[in-house]
């Protein structure tokens, strides 16, 4: 076995000799179904969500390091790359957070029935919708108040 | 008796032990499963808290940002939250990783360079924290 990995793909035949099990495409070939956008939407978002980090840490070390520093995160923030960078950052956090608490749900044995699985999904990504709309709508009006 | 077709590249005489030697550990996954929920069950109120809170604060000076940090409740909610966010970071990215990268040497080193930086960021963040809580009026 030239593979390692090729292990995996060894199973038993019924009259108990060993057989080479193919892989199938399944990425390439088939249509996506919401759930394989859900479980990359998760992923995605939580690669975003760590580079989003750094933010975090900029944003605390600057407020700890005096008025000048963080005058300077907060310019980031306001200009057009910033906003845009926080806009993605709040979608992706309501995301990862409501695809989180969906994973910790299946953890339990909660709306793993297949019935379920589409409506959650489409659920997570409207809530997500609404809730980055709701954060950007209270900031808006913070800020002209 | 009709024989099954037998690939040459299978190894018939090996055991079942030795087709999974070399496939990973099969002792700190559950762990690491485990503590990924932990910190994101951990995530979910701590950074719903913290939404709130830099909405709360919107264009706020540094003083005001200063010393609402510098609170005890806040800096602890703020170390907990930097903990948490960090740790389930390079819990994240190492499965990330693990699923793209197949040279086991790069991989390897991948992974100790994110568990590197998820550290000294944390550090930085929790430093800055402290300073805020110590430094507090």
């Amino acid at each position: 076995m030239s593979d390692i990995r090729k292990a995996d793909m060894v199973g038993t035949a019924t009259n108990g000799s060993t057989v080479q099990r193919p892989l199938s495409p399944h990425l390439t070939i088939y249509r996506w179904p919401p759930t394989m956008l859900a479980s990359i939407l998760n992923r995605a978002t939580g690669i975003a969500l760590s580079a989003g980090s750094l933010l975090l840490v900029w944003w605390l070390a600057a407020a700890a390091a005096g008025p000048a520093a963080f005058a300077q995160v907060d310019g980031f923030a306001r200009s057009p790359i910033g906003l845009l960078l926080l806009l993605g950052w709040t979608a992706s956090l309501f995301y990862h957070l409501f695809g989180g608490i969906r994973h910790l749900a299946w953890d339990m044995g909660y709306l793993f029935a297949k019935p379920s699985l589409n409506p959650v999904t489409y659920f997570i990504i409207g809530l997500t919708a609404l809730a980055t709309l709701a954060v950007w709508l209270a900031a808006y009006l913070s800020i002209g108040s | 008796m009709a024989s099954a077709r037998k690939p040459d590249d299978i190894a018939v005489m090996r055991s079942q032990l030795g087709r999974a030697r070399g496939l990973g550990s099969a002792k700190s996954g559950v762990h690491h499963w485990k503590v990924e929920r932990i910190t994101a069950l951990a995530l979910v109120p701590l950074s719903l808290w913290f939404v709130l809170e830099v909405l709360r604060h919107l264009g706020a000076p540094q003083p005001a940002i200063a010393a609402w940090a510098g609170r005890p409740v806040n800096a602890a909610l703020l170390l907990a939250l930097v903990i948490m966010t960090f740790h389930h970071t390079q819990l994240g990215l190492q499965v990330v990783i693990e699923d793209y990268i197949r040279n086991i040497r790069r991989r390897e080193a991948a992974i100790l360079a994110i568990k590197g930086a998820c550290l000294l960021l944390g550090l930085i963040a929790g430093v800055a924290v402290l300073k805020l809580a110590v430094l507090a009026h």
